[in-house]
């Protein structure tokens, strides 16, 4: 069996990578103060000074999306991090455990859902207040049932394999079947789905601060930028071009990376 | 038939008592007093004690909890704070415009999304496989609140073919309103199409590959026959949950582009709401969304044994 990387895969790798260096060299450099005020040059048009313009307050644009990757990558880190490590003890209980517990577990999970995830995390963010932590959270809340869904999903298939009753006719604890053999094996789909989540994570954080409930001003990031952006479209419009570019390139590359692990995980012919 | 769909109404019982709770805890979990949180700090005594005792927050939890169910149930969400119109009446005015927008546009979607799919799954491999693949790939990665901006820029400010921004209600000018709603719907039929597409596409192939596909066309069926008679019941399925999904999540509101085109829908009403502190509308959007969802789920799942008989008897 072989398996061949696509394509594909390298024009995501290689568009998540540009995403990496722009995030490393944007803690040693930028071209400009991100949010150092120059009223001399408010709405200045791309040029030679300013790649992709200056923004209302004279804000060199391509200075500001290089903060904004961080800030929006380091969120939609946390985001992954928090739901996937949550969802991995959550879907692993409900799934190992069985019985009433699961069914408990999975009445709640389908309510969770019931929420679309951006409204969900919205009213979460209406109650927590503004900040990096509360949007990590809200963000983390709304995307925790599929992921729950995705381990729990893995796990009633794999606990019925004739390993795991091996391990526990050899006399092992189920904490250690579990761990040992159970964990290791829903790890494939759920790597998969953390690929995607942290694009959609990059989105939807974008699409709060868009909305003007996610990172407040002056910190940058690529949807509050859009969304400031928004009044100036007939002067300047190019404030909208930079941080819209990040934002897709970013969940291409996301995206194509995320097809090709699952490729890769799953070699079946699939389409 | 009929104990299926009594079996799937029972299901979603439960799943409606916790949403109903969920939502009337919410408020709950603000911290510090809510009604001065709604009212603004150094507001006065008497509006403070006037608005816990609207909002019932002068009984104990279990009674509150108990008046708003019983509130519900009549269909009373409660009064708007800034502007004291009832809540559900709000709602259903603004969920009329959200609605029209996204059943048009999942409707097209849907669409594009199983002849674009079918096409490509019949000439797999080929540059119309590639073509709808790449496009659909590159969609899915495009912000809706971009696109929605560029579409604007382009239609709106340099070829000045329709209206910028605003809303004109389609009782007052229905070509006026046609023509504000006109982007929106286009904006969301683009962002949609692309993971309908992926969808149909895969589950099409899937189809193909068995071997009653084989035998229809080694009964000497025409291709089309084949595709629309024995690919298109079996691979639709998968597309048709998802399309149920997404409209469960559309229809309660697509509160970024209803901002960039300034549409007053649900989701601009919630997101407005949330700025605005006013948490009886807050909480009614969040329960109308969710019921919503679920019962366009129900919907759904009551859809299946059209195209496959075998799910009542499961």
């Amino acid at each position: 069996m072989r398996r061949r990387l696509k394509p594909n895969a390298l024009v995501g790798a290689v568009l998540v990578g540009l995403l990496l260096v722009v995030v490393l060299v944007g803690f040693a450099w930028t071209p400009y103060d991100p949010i150092a005020i120059d009223l001399d040059h408010p709405l200045a048009a791309p040029s030679a000074a300013h790649w992709f313009g200056a923004d209302e307050f004279g804000r060199d644009v391509l200075s500001r999306a290089m903060l904004g990757a961080r800030i929006s990558g380091a969120i939609a880190a946390g985001v992954v991090a928090a739901a996937v490590s949550l969802g991995l003890v959550l879907g692993l209980v409900a799934g190992f455990v069985g019985g009433w517990l699961d069914r408990l577990m999975m009445i709640v999970n389908d309510t969770v859902l019931a929420f679309p995830g951006i409204l969900l995390a919205l009213a979460l963010m209406a109650v927590l207040g503004p900040s990096y932590g509360s949007l990590i959270l809200a963000l983390g809340v709304a995307y925790l049932p599929s992921i729950i869904r995705v381990v729990r999903a893995s796990v009633l298939s794999i606990r019925e394999r004739e390993f795991v009753e091996a391990s526990r006719v050899a006399g092992d604890g189920d904490l250690y079947t579990m761990l040992r053999h159970v964990l290791p094996n829903a790890l494939p789909p759920v790597v998969v789905l953390a690929t995607s989540l942290f694009g959609w994570a990059i989105l939807s954080e974008s699409a709060l601060s868009f909305l003007g409930v996610g990172v407040p001003p002056p910190a940058p990031t690529w949807g509050n930028m859009l969304s400031s952006a928004r009044p100036y479209m007939e002067r300047a419009s190019w404030l909208s071009i930079a941080p819209g570019l990040c934002i897709a390139l970013t969940l291409l590359g996301v995206n194509l990376l995320g097809d090709a692990l699952r490729d890769w995980l799953d070699p079946r012919d699939d389409a | 038939m009929l104990s299926y769909v009594a079996r799937r109404l029972l299901l979603a019982l439960p799943t409606l008592v916790l949403v109903a709770l969920a939502v009337f805890f919410l408020i709950r979990l603000i911290p510090g007093d809510p009604a001065v949180v709604m009212l603004g700090e150094g507001a006065d005594k008497a509006a403070v004690a006037a608005l816990h005792k609207e909002l019932g927050l002068d009984q104990p939890l279990p009674a509150q909890f108990l008046t708003w169910i019983g509130h519900l149930l009549r269909g009373d969400l409660g009064q708007s704070i800034s502007s004291g119109e009832p809540v559900a009446g709000l709602i259903l005015q603004r969920f009329r415009l959200t609605a029209t927008v996204v059943l048009i546009a999942v409707t097209l979607a849907t669409l594009i999304a199983i002849t674009a799919g079918m096409i490509a799954a019949w000439r797999r491999d080929t540059r119309i496989d590639l073509a709808v693949v790449g496009v659909s790939t590159l969609v899915l990665a495009i912000p809706s609140f971009w696109l929605a901006l560029i579409l604007l820029l382009v239609f709106g400010l340099k070829l000045g073919w329709l209206p910028f921004v605003g809303y004109v209600p389609f009782s007052e000018d229905a070509i006026q309103a046609g023509l504000f709603l006109f982007l929106p719907i286009l904006t969301l039929t683009i962002t949609e199409s692309g993971v309908l597409t992926r969808m149909m596409r895969s589950s099409a192939i899937e189809v193909m590959r068995l071997e009653y596909v084989t035998h229809a066309r080694a009964k000497g069926l025409s291709e089309a026959t084949v595709l629309r008679r024995h690919v298109f019941p079996n691979a639709f399925a998968p597309t048709l949950t998802l399309v149920g999904l997404t409209l469960g999540h559309l229809l309660g509101g697509i509160a970024v582009i209803e901002t960039v085109f300034t549409l007053p829908g649900l989701g601009r009403l919630m997101v407005d709401s949330i700025l605005a502190r006013d948490y009886p509308v807050v909480q009614g959007c969040l329960l109308f969304t969710a019921v919503i969802y679920i019962a366009v789920n129900l919907v759904v799942d009551l859809c299946y044994p059209i195209f496959d008989p075998r799910v009542t008897a499961a």
